[in-house]
């Protein structure tokens, strides 16, 4: 408002003030149980840090001085030497092809199940039990749900998703099959991030929408989703995560082979048949505990596993800065 | 402040033309206004154009119960185009749940029932399709509610979705024009017209709510619903909303849920006046205020309550 403004256009000269402020408060005046405990919150944080930051400088200290570019364009060969078993671009694709299948499927099904559970959840037991079915899978370990992948896909009715052994029984392993049960991983993040966000917004938008004569499913696709948008970015970037950092599932479900071998000669498909590796089975087949020992290159791979990881992290933050719809000139414009 | 024309009224849907209300029931409605030309009421009530109100909804001995518990009892009122209607009452009186009653808000809340009846120009709202009642009888909220979104955006919103999906430039283009009609209706384009893209949440609490109208006005509606469209308001952003709402009433029908009663006394012509659920009083804004029939109507007005 132009008139508004005029009134404090004046420039105001800052009169000289003493800013007096009250003495910081001390811990002296406490009782000696809660002095410690403050003492033990403060180690325990610092203690954290320090763990963090070790972590990182040692995998950088140990995986810098192993990455070399030619890591990233070379296949993993068999060799007992170190310098010609190659690289690990195989794996780097194996982790984006796992994510990418994992995501496709997790992401979807979860904003939709967040989005039932939040705005419909009827009837209300079956609400309850689709709500205590995702925390039980969040709490599977990864294991588990791989031996439960196993189970199910070394079906013949599964042959397409995965090859088959000579004898014609299917082998249950490829990259559909890890990634389909790799999407069960990242499912229960998705949903309770975009719950979470869902919950958080103001009744008041549902209504202003039902006001408009708009029905409970056009006000969830164009207002209630979008507005949520931050907490279901951060939902599918932790899912992608958990995805990436997991090698349970590659180990029984993709075979965690040395090179990605697809099945069939149809290109694309054949690879997303066959079985492969990732970064992390990369990592444990090339550690000391691992058939391939070449620790060198376990080190350079962790390093690089690392630090997606440490970026998707990063980029979790920001999204969830800021992100209530309502902070004004955030998401509106395209 | 010129009233828009008047618009057209569907000729399916039955408006009954009853003649506008006897000031009253006072002697003469010439005289009255000149004795109390004085007061701010007055003057603008002088102003008012004498168009025969249409009546748009007639609420006939509706109750309203949250499951057990009753909150409106046996109230029987007629919204007509052409005049505002304000409720009035304490809180907890029934008149914001009466209101939501009006285009089924309430059934959101579990739980909700009604007794009686209330029609739409002659036709139970029940029997309606829901979201078309809504689309013709819209509602503005106590707290201003724009979606996160540009204000284009939210006032394209509560437009049909056009038909065929097209290019994205194309049903803006096809929108855009409707959009800006419902933006001056609101009285907002004059200070928005030039960026519609701008996010609605960057514009301050009076635009933002005037931003709500133009949305509510946008579905064309029949009657306009106004849950303490002020309360939330400086005085300068409300007054721009109050003489917003007297120019609406000859193209809409409106109802006003207000705990002011100053507000009320601006930009009534009728007003309804509430007390735990029961309609104590129905006239007039200058009946009401200035000759109440009723000893609770006195005493609310009076401050004794409330």
């Amino acid at each position: 408002m132009p008139a508004m403004s005029a009134s404090v256009a004046e420039p105001a000269k800052a009169p000289a003030l003493k800013i007096v402020r009250p003495p910081r408060e001390t811990t002296a005046s406490w009782p000696l149980i809660d002095r410690l405990g403050y003492l033990l919150c403060w180690a325990v944080g610092i203690g954290l840090c320090v763990i963090a930051l070790a972590i990182v400088l040692f995998m950088f200290v140990k995986g810098v001085s192993q990455l070399r570019p030619s890591l990233f364009v070379e296949s993993p060969a068999p060799s007992l030497h170190q310098s010609e078993s190659g690289g690990f671009l195989d794996p780097l694709i194996g982790t984006f092809i796992v994510t990418a299948i994992g995501i496709a499927i997790a992401a979807p099904a979860g904003i939709g199940l967040a989005a039932w559970l939040t705005e419909y959840a009827r009837p209300r037991w079956l609400a309850r039990a689709v709500e205590s079915g995702v925390e039980m899978i969040a709490g599977v370990p990864s294991v588990v749900l791989a031996l439960l992948g196993l189970l199910i896909f070394a079906r013949g009715f599964f042959a397409f998703l995965a090859g088959s052994t000579s004898a014609g029984s299917v082998t249950g392993q490829s990259f559909f099959v890890a990634g389909i049960t790799m999407a069960l991983l990242a499912l229960p993040l998705v949903v309770g991030t975009t719950r979470e966000a869902l919950t958080q917004l103001p009744p008041r938008l549902r209504e202003a929408s039902y006001a408009l004569g708009k029905t409970r499913a056009t006000t969830i696709r164009r207002v209630l989703l979008p507005a949520v948008r931050p907490g279901m970015a951060s939902g599918v970037v932790l899912g992608m995560g958990r995805i990436i950092g997991d090698t349970a599932i590659i180990v029984i479900l993709m075979g965690a082979t040395l090179k990605n071998e697809g099945v069939g000669n149809v290109p694309i498909l054949n690879t997303l048949r066959g079985t492969g590796s990732t970064l992390t089975s990369y990592v444990y087949n090339n550690s000391p505990a691992g058939e391939g020992n070449a620790p060198q290159k376990a080190y350079a791979a962790a390093f690089v596993l690392l630090m997606i990881v440490l970026a998707l992290n990063a980029l979790v933050t920001r999204l969830s800065r800021g992100a209530s719809p309502y902070t004004a000139d955030r998401g509106t414009k395209r | 402040m010129t009233p828009p024309p008047v618009r057209r009224i569907a000729a399916d849907r039955h408006p009954r033309v009853v003649p506008a209300p006897a000031e009253g029931g006072h002697a003469n409605g010439a005289t009255r206004a000149s004795d109390t030309a004085s007061s701010p009421t007055a003057r603008r009530r002088a102003a008012r154009p004498t168009t025969a109100a249409v009546e748009r909804m007639r609420i006939e001995s509706v109750s309203l119960a949250y499951g057990e518990r009753w909150v409106v009892r046996d109230v029987s009122l007629t919204v007509r185009r052409g005049e505002v209607l304000a409720l009035i009452g304490a809180s907890g009186s029934g008149k914001t749940t009466l209101l939501r009653s009006l285009n089924r808000l309430t059934e959101v809340t579990a739980g909700a029932g009604r007794a009686g009846a209330i029609a739409l120009d002659g036709e139970e709202i029940h029997a309606l399709e829901v979201t078309e009642l809504r689309r013709r009888v819209t509602m503005v909220f106590q707290q201003p509610n724009p979606f996160p979104m540009s204000i284009f955006e939210n006032v394209a919103y509560a437009l049909r979705e056009a038909p065929g999906r097209g290019r994205r430039r194309a049903r803006r283009a096809a929108l855009e024009p409707a959009v800006r009609e419902a933006l001056r209706r609101a009285g907002l384009h004059d200070e928005v017209g030039e960026d519609l893209d701008r996010p609605a949440l960057a514009l301050s609490g009076g635009p933002q709510q005037r931003l709500c109208i133009a949305r509510a006005l946008a579905a064309d509606p029949e009657v306009l619903l106004l849950d303490e469209p002020c309360s939330a308001l400086d005085p300068i952003s409300t007054a721009v909303i109050e003489e917003l709402i007297v120019g609406l009433r000859e193209s809409v029908a409106v109802v006003i849920v207000t705990h002011n009663l100053q507000q009320a006394q601006r930009v009534a012509d009728h007003v309804a006046f509430m007390h735990l659920g029961e309609l104590v009083e129905y006239g007039t804004a200058e009946q009401v205020f200035e000759d109440p029939r009723q000893q609770r109507t006195r005493d609310y007005i009076g401050g004794a309550f409330g």
